[in-house]
């Protein structure tokens, strides 16, 4: 029971942590971008839309910063016999990721809101790409640390106990290197969905001329991101699934719900039944070869089956069930990708609309675009379901079970102390936060005024 | 040295950049609603911090963190034992943390009041309970052969504890108001000069006692070590440095004393991590919780590369917001 809520709470207070990581790391870049836009081109319209970004930037961090404050406390908390096993390996990549990258991060963003009539122009616009630099620091570490629970690299075993020996393997971790393109990537589409929605509300709604037009430069900005990146993402997705096939196949053959091993295998669209307690699913409209092609990049490729890797799992590490939850694994994949899909013909239908240098029009795109912010918050969900409960029934794979390295010092009662008020804290910061972020979203554009150390007006929204 | 008391020693100092930086923060949250008595002045005192509260916070995170990659026993063992505290610590830095930036976005009293509130309420809980938790290690807990923790909640709340929290407390208040009569000029200074003149005496009492106290805990006999003893008269000559209107010396001089304080309860840990009160022999040590040699190694390198060049950074950030603020800047309606 403690462990269930454990659980629980790790991959809820993770999930809440990762609503606001990816807008953060996607918005730094956007807001970066319109500086230098700012920067090469003087229009004063691009520094208002500077500002007008960058406080939905430092809103969304405000919450980031708190919730991953949680997260890194929740290790010890939670997770204690996990910590001490794995300490001297997981907890290295969190220690570089405080010193090299949330010092970085917290530092210049500061400067950032704070300097606009301090600092010369250029400096400030490098303050800015440095927030950028940070936030995507700070991903690597803690990619870094994930990827090692999911494959673990760069040890020795010293009376049983795992004991780093190797950095540099844990630097190039193969899972890392594809699941860290993979986040990043996501994160810029992310921040690209927020601007093109807010963009987009603006020109549907808003009555000012001078909006209208600097909101139709951010509309294209950020189409002309979303497409490209969400494209390449997508190829980056499916070799991590490569990738994945070959170093945690159960997850893979449970993201298929592939009981059998198959060659070549079909990739089915929809399917009904096929859980853990019933073999022999329903499948509906199959696609020949695309799962082949999908966990091993070639047309024939075999993917071993549920029940043969459970067999050998048992023979490898004794008697145990080790097939994580199949309608997880199957429906967050394909949540995923469909939405992935759906994301980018509504791109390519506003970059349409873009011939000829006009700005999207279309009152139905507008409204879809609106809308369409919700999608990568499932979709970053429903990825992070896939890797993570698809490494059960271990915490680190191979290695330690998650029943394993719960804290045995803490009750039953002490978590659901913590659960209940990390749920009421989680619950009136969010509501804050949207209630912000939409109040902010809605604004005019403020007239914008002078920056750089002669300045004689200060910014007021920014300060404090 | 050997890699492990090196460890032990980053984290003790990683603690005390963590007082020194964040303890002025802590300090003005308590105080922005007391020194700034309209909104100007409030806001006045936030934005004196404003840009760098975030920046010192990160030491927090790197001290768990250096704590978890250096001696993941002593990580496991404390954040376990200390769970429900750590919940209120946590609820105490997010009500905080969201409160800067969040106060300033609404025009309206009600909200700012509220975050106001969870400002000067954040400020006041968090290093009551990081100070409680750290007498505790020296104090001594429960804690059984397999090195977890067998108290409760209420165990943690240990006489030497609390007052090691208030002592924090204290600490942080004599340094955030010294703090704001640096960074101010007009109303606002004279009020913090005002409150400096009287907290930095009490503080340097409260300090002595804790300093004795600390001592005798540790087994070492009534008399406070030399160290300690320059702990008190710092503060001593930060109360000195206030009435004579010399802020930045008095400021220094608060920094010496908080520094002194974290460092010698560090050293009258050592070679401990935490002490057990069932039996000496189940004590933490930074023998028996260490990582090995090669990940020390690799993070002592990460240490000595990052560090220098976060400290030259953040040096240069207070540089660059060295101008005094005033209410003046601040009585402009916000958009
Ligand atoms: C650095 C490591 C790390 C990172 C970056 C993440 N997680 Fe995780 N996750 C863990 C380390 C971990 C863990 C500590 O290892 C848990 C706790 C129990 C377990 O099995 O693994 C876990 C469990 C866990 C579970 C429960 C799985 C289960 O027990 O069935 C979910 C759903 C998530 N996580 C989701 C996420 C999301 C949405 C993340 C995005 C931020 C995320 N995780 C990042
Ligand atoms: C579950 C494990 C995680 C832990 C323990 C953790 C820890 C933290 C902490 C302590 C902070 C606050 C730092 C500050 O004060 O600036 C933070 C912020 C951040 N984290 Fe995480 N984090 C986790 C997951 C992730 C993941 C998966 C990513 C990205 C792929 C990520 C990226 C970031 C970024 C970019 C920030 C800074 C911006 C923001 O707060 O929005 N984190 N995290
Ligand atoms: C069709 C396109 C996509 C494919 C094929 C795909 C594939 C995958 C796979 C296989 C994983 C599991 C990695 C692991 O277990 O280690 C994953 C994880 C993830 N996906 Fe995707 N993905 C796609 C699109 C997206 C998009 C568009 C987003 C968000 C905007 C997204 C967000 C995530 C996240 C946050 C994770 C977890 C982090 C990780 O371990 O990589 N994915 N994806």
């Amino acid at each position: 029971m403690t462990l269930d809520l454990a659980r629980w709470q790790f991959a809820l207070t993770s999930i809440n942590h990762f609503f606001f990581v990816p807008v953060t790391i996607g918005l730094a870049f956007l807001v970066a971008m319109l500086e230098t836009a700012w920067h090469r081109n003087g229009q004063p319209q691009f520094l208002s839309l500077t500002r007008f970004f960058g406080t939905l930037l430092v809103i969304n961090v405000a919450i980031g910063v708190v919730t991953g404050l949680v997260q890194e406390f929740e290790f010890g908390m939670n997770w204690s016999s996990y910590s001490r096993l794995v300490g001297n390996i997981f907890g290295a990549p969190l220690a570089m990721e405080g010193l090299a990258a949330f010092f970085l991060e917290s530092t210049f963003l500061g400067l950032w809101i704070f300097g606009w009539d301090k600092l010369s122009k250029r400096v400030h616009l490098l303050t800015i790409w440095l927030v950028f630099a940070g936030t995507v620091l700070s991903a690597a570490f803690i990619m870094m640390a994930n990827s090692w629970m999911q494959h673990p690299v760069g040890y020795q075993l010293v009376h049983g106990l795992p004991q780093l020996n190797d950095i540099w393997a844990v630097f190039t971790n193969p899972v890392f290197l594809w699941g860290y393109f993979h986040v990043v990537l996501d994160s810029i589409v992310t921040g690209a969905a927020v601007m093109l929605a807010v963009s987009a509300w603006q020109l549907r709604k808003s009555g000012q001329a001078q909006a209208r037009e600097a909101f139709g430069h951010t509309l294209r900005l950020s189409l002309a991101v979303l497409v490209p990146v969400l494209f390449v993402d997508m190829f980056v997705g499916s070799e991590l699934g490569v990738i994945e096939a070959r170093y945690q196949p159960m997850k893979i053959a449970a993201a298929e719900a592939q009981w059998t091993t198959c060659q070549p295998c079909s990739f089915s669209l929809f399917q009904v039944g096929g859980g853990n307690g019933d073999h022999t699913p329903t499948q509906i409209l199959q696609i020949p070869h695309l799962l082949s092609l999908l966990a091993t990049n070639s047309w024939n490729g075999k993917v071993i089956g549920l029940s043969p890797l459970q067999g050998s799992y048992v023979a490898r590490y004794g008697p145990g069930y080790y097939v994580p939850n199949v309608f997880i694994q199957y429906w967050s994949m394909r949540v995923m990708a469909y939405l992935a899909g759906l994301f980018l013909l509504l791109g390519l239908w506003g970059l349409w609309q873009m011939r000829r240098r006009s700005v999207p029009a279309n009152r139905w795109f507008l409204l879809a675009a609106t809308w369409a912010v919700i999608a990568p918050f499932v979709m970053n969900t429903a990825g992070w379901l896939l890797t993570e409960s698809g490494r059960q029934p271990w915490i680190v794979q191979g290695i330690a079970l998650t029943r394993q390295g719960v804290s045995p010092s803490v009750t039953f009662t002490d978590v659901v102390i913590s659960m209940v008020a990390f749920g009421l804290l989680y619950t009136a910061l969010g509501v804050v936060d949207a209630v912000l972020m939409i109040k902010y979203s809605r604004r005019g554009l403020e007239p914008p005024a002078p920056a750089g150390p002669d300045a004689s007006a200060r910014v007021p929204s920014m300060l404090y | 040295m050997t890699l492990v008391e090196l460890w032990f020693l980053i984290i003790a100092v990683v603690w005390t950049g963590f007082f020194v930086l964040e303890g002025f923060d802590f300090g003005v949250g308590m105080l922005h609603s007391v020194i700034g008595k309209d909104e100007p002045g409030r806001r006045t005192a936030i934005n004196t911090i404003g840009p760098l509260w975030d920046g010192n916070e990160v030491w927090l995170i790197v001290a768990g963190a250096a704590m978890f990659a250096a001696f993941p026993g002593w990580y496991a063992t404390m954040f376990s034992g200390f769970y429900l505290a750590l919940v209120l610590l946590l609820g105490a830095l997010m009500a905080r943390g969201t409160s800067f930036e969040y106060r300033g976005k609404r025009d309206t009293g009600n909200w700012r009041t509220t975050w106001s509130a969870l400002l000067t309420a954040g400020s006041l809980l968090a290093p009551l309970l990081i100070g409680v938790a750290l007498g505790d290690l020296l104090h001594g807990l429960p804690i059984n052969g397999a090195h977890e923790y067998t108290g409760s909640f209420w165990t943690l709340l240990q006489p030497y504890g609390i007052y090691a929290g208030v002592t924090f407390v204290v600490l942080c208040l004599a340094h955030g108001s010294t703090f704001i009569a640096l960074k101010t000029t007009d109303q606002v200074r004279i009020r913090a000069v005002r409150l400096t003149r009287f907290v930095t005496p009490v503080a340097a009492l409260v300090l002595l006692a804790f300093a004795i106290w600390t001592h005798s805990i540790a087994g070492k006999g009534l008399l406070p070590n030399p160290v300690e003893i320059i702990g008190v008269l710092a503060m001593l000559a930060a109360a000195w440095l206030a009435w004579e209107d010399r802020e930045g010396w008095a400021f220094g001089a608060t920094t010496i004393a908080v520094a002194l304080t974290v460092l010698s309860l560090f050293s009258e840990l050592y070679p401990r991590l935490m002490v057990s009160s069932t039996s000496h022999a189940y004590n933490l040590t930074i023998d028996n919780s260490a990582s090995a040699n090669y990940p020390l190694k690799v993070m002592t390198i990460v240490v000595v590369v990052t560090l220098p060049i976060v400290l030259g950074y953040t040096a240069w950030t207070y540089y660059v917001f060295r101008r005094r603020l005033t209410d003046k800047d601040f009585s402009v309606k916000q958009h």
